[in-house]
């Protein structure tokens, strides 16, 4: 683990092009369906140690189904994904987050019939015993949820239930993060705090993430890596600079 | 005064047992979604392995250990084996295997056991405790029965608000995608539940049954109560079918008290309390059907 977050930080601060990144995560030539629905055809791609790589595309593109498959919710019927060079594509769900990733699905995932507590005690359930320093850093990351620690999870509003399940999913120690829309139905203001942190946690602790976003514009504001998707197939992949840049792109795919 | 108070106390007493075996259909319900209708034959099965152990010498206690023990291993074999292939199908499928397996498990019990009446002792004296001049309702058998399930109820919130397996069980019950991907084991949780479950039920039934004669289908009307005390509560809450335990317990026990007739009537009363409280409170009394939506 301290390996990944030094390449990590060396990667960003050279800001060296992904060639010369150790690939955390590799996705090749994954392939899933719904039923006879064809969801990902054929995707590749690698999210970078020490970086944020967005998904892009437009609702219905296979983001989702990319980051179900990569976790194990969906099975894929061919392809491979690797993390840290180890096959993990017919990997159980239950093992992924043991293995470092941690994936916080769409819709939030928050447990609203247990406490704020209880929720972030269930992400740190596979670890064992947990240091209370643990829990006190992701209050202090998080001070809106520190403050209702022991309501029902179900009073939270949707910011506050973005940033528990956030802090949830960092409690597992994750190497890589998978989030799914993570910006869906949030105030722009408070979806710039939450990518502003994860932006702070990438630079100064080595984490890395994988996030699947509608929101293009936003997510390429604070991401390294853009990969667009278009029914089920990667359209292309470039720096998040880049893809900001091309007009055209944007218009035919991003929305903006 | 005096007919009020016994009236009473057998109603706590009987309600006691409607709440524990509510709250075993409420354990299974919160983490699968099935009413388990076998729950009852399930328990007449411990039930006469039990009796079949005390026919043979065994104590009380050894016996009440074994059953409960055979209740852990019979709800966990039943998860796995019955209920995991039909779970995540359409709910009806579930519901049409317990109903399948309440009738299977009474036919085996018939065929094991046979199927006529025998009587099932009790471990503690079943005449009134004599208070001045008068005896009341309370015997030292009900004093057992409200004991034993008050200290497995407590076990139960000690298990899970405190333990981490508990929270692991509440986690896989409310979120069973989230907690798979936080690396909660569901599938045993839910083998868990289902063993502890039964364990409770299985507790039920054996304190329903002392002093009583116990034959296959003895837990029937002890299902239908059962089922309207959980209801009652909700089918969501543990503590609603708790509360709704006692509720059924103490109005059956008065309607047969105070009603002429009123002991054929008691099964009637059942569903009209039960359909009263369903007209004003659709969810059931301890409905947590707000919270879920948020």
């Amino acid at each position: 683990m301290a390996d990944t977050r030094a390449h990590g930080s060396t990667a960003v601060a050279t800001g060296g092009d992904t060639a010369t990144a150790p690939a955390l995560l590799q996705i090749e030539d994954l392939t899933s369906s719904y039923g006879a629905v064809r969801a990902l055809d054929g995707v590749s791609l690698t999210a970078d140690a020490g970086r944020i790589t967005a998904v892009l595309g437009a609702n219905g593109a296979g983001k989702t189904t990319l980051l179900r498959t990569v976790s194990g919710l969906v099975r894929a019927s061919s392809g491979r994904v690797t993390l840290a060079g180890e096959d993990i594509t017919t990997a159980s769900v239950e093992s992924m987050v043991g293995r470092g990733m941690a994936h916080v699905p769409e819709g939030r995932g928050v447990i609203s019939e247990l406490t704020v507590h209880e929720n972030l005690r269930v992400g740190a359930l596979f670890r064992g015993k947990v240091e209370k320093s643990e829990y006190d850093r992701i209050y202090d990351l998080f001070p809106r949820i520190a403050e209702r620690r022991d309501q029902p999870a179900h009073v939270l509003s949707g910011g506050e239930r973005q940033m528990l399940v956030i802090g949830r999913a960092l409690l597992a120690q994750p190497r890589i993060l998978l989030l799914d829309e993570p910006s869906l139905g949030l105030a722009p203001r408070i979806v710039a705090q939450i990518f502003g942190l994860l932006r702070r946690l990438v630079d100064s602790e080595g984490l890395s993430v994988l996030l699947v976003e509608q929101n293009a514009r936003s997510a390429l504001s604070v991401a390294d890596v853009g990969v667009v998707l278009n029914l089920g197939r990667v359209v292309v992949t470039d720096s998040a600079r880049t893809l900001m840049a091309d007009e055209d792109l944007r218009h035919a795919y991003l929305g903006f | 005064m005096q007919y009020f108070v016994n009236v009473t106390l057998t109603g706590l007493t009987e309600g006691m047992v409607y709440s524990a075996f509510a709250l075993a259909l409420v354990l299974i319900w919160r983490s699968t979604r099935i009413v388990n209708f076998a729950q009852g034959s399930m328990a007449a099965a411990t039930t006469f392995i039990a009796l079949a152990l005390i026919q043979a010498g065994q104590s009380y206690w050894v016996a009440l250990i074994v059953a409960l023990l055979s209740g852990l291993l019979l709800g966990a074999i039943i998860e796995r084996v019955v209920i995991r292939p039909v779970e995540g199908g359409p709910e009806l499928n579930a519901v049409i295997v317990t109903l399948g397996l309440f009738v299977a498990i009474q036919a085996a019990i018939a065929i094991v056991f046979g199927s006529a009446f025998q009587s099932f002792p009790t471990p503690f004296g079943l005449e009134g405790f004599q208070v001045g001049d008068n005896r009341i309702a309370l015997t030292p058998n009900s004093v057992w029965v409200i004991a034993a399930v008050l200290v497995t109820m407590a076990l139960l919130v000690v298990l899970f608000r405190f333990t981490r397996i508990g929270l692991a069980m509440r986690a896989s019950a409310f979120g069973q995608e989230v907690a798979r991907l936080l690396g909660v084991r569901v599938g045993r949780m839910l083998t868990l539940g289902w063993a502890l479950a039964a364990v409770v039920g299985s507790l039920a039934g054996l304190l329903i049954a002392g002093g009583e004669f116990v034959y296959p289908a003895y837990m029937d009307s002890l299902i239908v109560f059962g089922f309207v005390a959980a209801v009652l509560g909700g089918l969501d809450s543990p503590i609603g079918a708790i509360v709704g335990g006692l509720i059924l317990g103490l109005a059956l026990s008065y309607v047969s008290g105070y009603v002429e007739r009123g002991s054929a009537l008691v099964n009637v009363a059942a569903l009209v309390i039960l359909m009263v409280v369903l007209l004003v409170r659709p969810g059931g009394l301890f409905a947590s059907s707000t919270a879920r939506r948020a």
